[in-house]
């Protein structure tokens, strides 16, 4: 099997083209290249060339359709949605069967099966053989999934405590430093990360089984019955078996997985129900996760504000009244804490130092967002401190105070009362920022939002909910800053 | 008995020199008019023996400290400093977040270390003496103009300096406000205290100084009573001056 040459070249021109265009010459599918080996991955000799073994059962798809395969890169967490806008024709990389799935779209018939198992450290083998050996334990998976629902019922009956993350490379690497104590994934999935990070386990017994889907809008059933077509007669030729040896994923499961899928000729089609099933049951039974997550939110902005406050004043006034190497040292600072992406920042915090000191996801966030915003709020005192006119230092002067003290009774509560309205403005945007602590599995608002939308198969209950709840938590500071600079501008008037 | 003397005062910002030479002495319970037109170095004067600028040759002694040329005096000696010499400025800079009452008292309590009732009831005293204390909750904002200058003046006046420096007090105030501030002036120097006013009204000099010195283009052109000098001037920027602050008055 030749691997399909400069896909990705074709991806990046077809950003500039409709993604609703219609041509019956390709086939255009979606997965995300970062899931890698053995699903989709980048080439290592050559990153332009995609392979994976959803990459040679798109091309046999395309094949069987008189069609030219062409992917799209999209995000592993986005592939019901931008399948369902038209973004492409068909999204296949590792999505798994669920009910909500088989709901909101056109899903195929299955095409491979996999078991959910559990990973641990190897000196823990034989410790965590169940869900149930795991209570109080840490347990990690990829968000969005049928090992991430089947732990979240694990957390209410064997009380494991569930971390959510965003790819399945981390969840192993923080499991081999001790922040979890088991991981729940694919066995594909298990078996490719312990050949990544030594010294793990995987449990053979499976907690879980499902199965590997492709998914079409729903407008495009009779395309769907077309492409099922085609996947039946590659499981009976023995395409699809070559292609899952030569992946090394071929096991015992297998065959009999293939039987009773051919056996079962359009059931897969009866068990679809059409429409998404937003019942206010489901909307209810989600309101008190949002509610808790606000709480995260509530709580993490705080702190992480409290923080920007108290190291941002000693930023500052070092940077007003420092020896020349400390003002250059903070300078520093300030630039390259605003020159960067807070989410390269919470990275480097949470993964990159995990071999030298190992944080707390919550206490990474907090410091991560607390100190980025401490070089915006540096900024806002230093500005105001230089915006106190001279004389009224001078006044202070000339009857006696120090220098400090000048600062701590003149200087500081004037500059306090111009920063305080740009201050709580900064406080709005930090609420809202928090939410990209998510990548460092903190389930905050937006988090648990789209861990809902994913669920329900829809944005628009979940987004008008957490959209509700983020202008309940900040309109009030909004406002709050709005009256704070009304009064100050009346006060220097 | 001298308590400012002022010895070859000189200052230059960048290529311009602003005080060129300036001899003057004042003795204690003197109230002293400086006068000259604007731009003339007045203001500069108060603020070197302020110590609120530096200056590049000269020496000043104020009651015994010395302030000499170079980079801002030591700590020690500016504490010393502060404790003999006091500064009204033109536009008062009362502190804009505390009240009537805290501006008064900052410096006692906290440079002075008195206790808070000591400094308010002597802050009380001085609102009084100068018919401000009912506004002692007020906050800078609310004052009047001739307000905030007598509560800057009671403000100075917590710390007791012996000498107080008063910028262009009479600036802003009507001929009325004018002559109420004179008699404070010469109230507070018949308890022993000594003010230098830079002004640039001849009246206000003749009614209420004890002595006038003329300052033109960065040194002293003329002294001695205000009278004298000012009805029968002998300096050319003297004329001058006095020309200026009749045309300012008619119109």
């Amino acid at each position: 099997m030749k691997p399909i040459r400069g896909l990705l070249i074709v991806v990046a021109a077809m950003a500039f083209l409709s993604p609703a265009r219609a041509d019956d010459k390709v086939l255009r599918w979606g997965g995300d290249a970062e899931g890698g080996a053995p699903f989709v991955e980048a080439d290592p000799n050559d990153p332009l060339i995609l392979r994976g073994f959803d990459v040679e059962v798109a091309e046999q798809i395309a094949r069987g359709l008189g069609r030219r395969p062409e992917f799209h890169q999209v995000g592993f967490a986005d592939i019901d949605q931008s399948v369902q806008r038209g973004d492409f024709d068909i999204g296949m990389s590792g999505v798994e069967d669920t009910p909500a799935r088989r709901r909101m779209l056109a899903a195929t018939i299955p095409y491979f099966e996999f078991h959910e198992v559990l990973t641990m450290r190897a000196e823990d083998r034989g410790k965590f053989s169940t869900l149930a050996a795991l209570r109080g334990r840490r347990v990690g998976t990829l968000g969005g999934t049928i090992a991430y629902e089947r732990l979240l019922a694990a957390e209410k009956s064997d009380g494991v405590i569930v971390v959510s993350y965003d790819d399945d490379v981390h969840p192993y690497a923080d499991l081999r430093a001790g922040r979890l104590d088991a991981v729940l994934l694919d066995n594909i999935i298990a078996v490719r990360s312990m050949r990544r990070v030594p010294g793990l386990w995987t449990e053979p017994q499976p907690v879980a089984t499902g199965h590997y889907i492709g998914v079409l809008a729903t407008a495009n059933t009779k395309f769907r019955d077309q492409i099922n077509d085609v996947l039946r007669a590659r499981m009976r030729d023995g395409t699809l078996e070559r292609i899952y040896r030569k992946w090394g994923i071929w096991d015992s499961y297998q065959p009999s997985f293939f039987a009773s899928v051919l056996n079962a000729d359009g059931n897969a089609k009866a068990a679809e129900s059409k429409g998404p099933a937003q019942n206010l049951d489901v909307v209810l039974r989600y309101i008190p996760a949002l509610l808790r997550a606000s709480l995260i939110t509530i709580a993490l902005s705080c702190a992480a504000m409290g923080l920007a406050v108290f190291a941002g004043v000693f930023i500052a006034s070092g940077r007003v009244y420092g020896s020349a190497p400390v003002r250059a040292l903070l300078t520093i600072y300030v630039e390259v804490v605003r020159g960067t992406p807070v989410l390269l920042q919470l990275f480097v915090l949470y993964y990159g130092l995990s071999s030298v000191i190992r944080l707390p996801a919550f206490l990474a966030a907090l410091l991560g967002l607390g100190l980025n915003y401490a070089a915006y709020e540096s900024e806002i005192y230093r500005g105001a401190l230089e915006a106190v006119p001279r004389g009224q230092l001078e006044a202070a002067r000339t009857l006696g105070l120090s220098e400090a003290q000048v600062l701590r009774l003149v200087r500081g509560p004037q500059a306090f009362r111009i920063a305080l309205a740009p201050m709580t403005n900064d406080f709005v945007a930090l609420l809202k920022d928090s939410s990209l602590v998510s990548v460092i599995t903190v389930i905050e608002l937006t988090k648990q939002t789209s861990i809902f939308a994913a669920n329900i198969g829809s944005w628009v209950i979940p987004g008008i909910l957490c959209a509700a709840l983020y202008l309940v938590l900040s309109l009030p500071l909004s406002r709050l800053a709005g009256r704070l600079e009304d009064r100050w501008r009346a006060a220097t008037e | 008995m001298s308590i400012l003397s002022i010895t070859n005062l000189r200052l230059r910002r960048g290529e311009r020199e602003i005080l060129r030479g300036v001899n003057a002495s004042v003795a204690s319970g003197e109230l002293v008019a400086l006068m000259g037109l604007s731009g003339g170095g007045k203001t500069t004067v108060l603020r070197c023996v302020a110590a609120l600028e530096t200056f590049e040759d000269g020496a000043i002694d104020v009651g015994g400290v010395m302030l000499r040329p170079g980079p801002p005096p030591s700590r020690p000696i500016m504490r010393d400093l502060r404790t003999r010499v006091g500064m009204v400025f033109q536009l008062h800079y009362l502190f804009e977040h505390l009240s009537v009452m805290n501006n008064v008292t900052l410096a006692p309590v906290n440079v002075a270390h008195k206790l808070r009732a000591d400094a308010e009831r002597r802050a009380v005293e001085l609102l009084d003496a100068l018919g401000v204390a009912h506004r002692r909750n007020a906050l800078p904002r609310e004052l009047s103009g001739g307000e905030a200058q007598r509560v800057a003046i009671a403000r100075a006046m917590a710390m007791e300096p012996p000498l107080l420096l008063m910028d262009e007090p009479t600036a802003s105030l009507d001929p009325a406000r004018r002559s109420e501030l004179g008699e404070t002036l010469v109230q507070l120097t018949s308890t022993g205290r000594t003010l230098v006013v830079t002004t640039h009204d001849d009246d206000f000099a003749r009614d209420f100084a004890t002595r006038v010195v003329i300052l033109a283009e960065g040194e002293v052109v003329e002294q001695g009573d205000p009278r004298e000098v000012l009805t029968n001037p002998q300096h050319e920027a003297t004329k001058r001056l006095l020309q200026s602050a009749r045309k300012a008055s008619q119109a």
